[in-house]
């Protein structure tokens, strides 16, 4: 099983020569699904980084607006603020779930319905100040998902270099 | 008095205190609040436009969470416990009442706010009331909240904690936002066996 993976991401490397250092892998996107009316949504995700790198800025054609939230509890209150960029330290993952990081999708443009698929796109910029897009496919999960594993990973490509 | 007399007194007394002291107050893992004062004379609206009331929950545990529909975290979090506490009290399941509680009235209209808490339970009743009169329930229970503004729109810091009714309505406890649902289940198994 692993040889026939390592085979297939030998292939993989092959056939995306430009993918052979993808600097970010993403895991496990999701997205909550909504309610009608309601106007945002968390999506949540997996980063890991090959090299240092962060995460300057995500987007989505499902939002007027964006962001990347820090969830915080002080003194048994949540806060939650945007944040400029997401740090990714080499190697190291980074979760994007409950209880921490989240993308914060802003006055959706419609229902989230479970099942939907929400493009993201990263923006990602390495240690040498290099930015390169990431497109990620975020599942929508049913609202009451309580940790949510999303059942696909998925690579994030990187098409230009 | 002899000393066999003094020895004699002294063990009736114990005995009759150990008789009449009431039995070990019952011990939590949630805060325990039995005696504080909050949400006296406690009404609100639900997703319906009904008044409730907690006197028409007698008999069943209460929980209440304070949140807001565009909360992307714990909101739906502590929701999600809910449903894993009332799967953990089996057959009493139904003897624990979910209440959601708006904190963003002007975006959480009555019919999302229904529809959201349902998407979780059915049995979970959504909350909202006019803005003046959420702030006055909220400072009730000495919950906070407050509008951040965030790109061109806001979102509220708000309290995590939950709070619990015993069955006979009256505050019993307060659950953090962490606590997971086994310990919570077993403070409800304890409020329903020692109440009454
Ligand atoms: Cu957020």
């Amino acid at each position: 099983m692993i040889k026939l993976i390592s085979v297939a991401a030998l292939i993989a490397a092959m056939a995306f020569p430009a993918c052979a250092q993808v600097q970010v892998q993403v895991d496990d996107a999701w997205v909550r699904a909504t309610v009608p009316q309601q106007k945002s949504t968390g999506a949540f995700m997996r980063l890991t980084a090959h090299g240092d790198a962060r995460v300057v800025s995500i987007s989505s054609p499902a939002a007027a607006v964006t962001e990347i939230h820090e969830m915080k509890m002080e003194n048994d209150i949540m806060k939650m603020r945007a944040v400029q960029a997401l740090d990714l330290p080499a190697g190291q993952a980074v979760e994007l779930k409950p209880g921490g990081y989240h993308v914060m999708l802003i006055n959706l443009k419609a229902q989230v319905k479970e099942g939907d698929m929400v493009p993201l796109t990263l923006v990602v910029e390495g240690k040498d100040g290099k930015r390169e897009t990431l497109e990620v496919h975020a599942t929508a999960k049913p609202l009451n998902q309580p940790q949510g594993q999303a059942m696909q990973h998925q690579q994030g490509h990187m098409p230009k270099h | 008095m002899s000393s066999v007399v003094r020895g004699v007194l002294a063990m009736v007394l114990i005995a009759l205190l150990s008789a009449c002291s009431p039995p070990e107050p019952p011990r939590f893992n949630s805060a325990d609040m039995t005696g504080v004062e909050y949400g006296n004379g406690f009404r609100m609206l639900d997703g319906d436009g009904r008044e409730r009331t907690l006197e028409e929950f007698q008999g069943k545990v209460v929980m209440m969470f304070f949140g807001f529909l565009q909360c992307p975290d714990v909101c739906p979090t502590a929701l999600s416990r809910g449903v894993a506490v009332r799967e953990l009290l089996g057959a009493d399941a139904d003897k624990l009442q979910m209440l959601f509680i708006t904190v963003d009235p002007e975006r959480d209209t009555p019919e999302a706010l229904k529809s959201y808490v349902q998407r979780f339970d059915p049995s979970f009743i959504g909350l909202r009331d006019t803005v003046e009169r959420t702030a006055e329930i909220a400072k009730s229970f000495n919950v906070f909240y407050a509008k951040v503004p965030t790109g061109d729109s806001y979102t509220m810091d708000h309290t995590a904690t939950s709070f619990v009714f015993d069955p006979d309505g009256r505050l019993r406890l307060a659950v953090a936002h962490n606590l997971p649902p086994d310990l919570i289940a077993a403070d409800v198994k304890t409020l329903l066996a020692t109440t009454r």
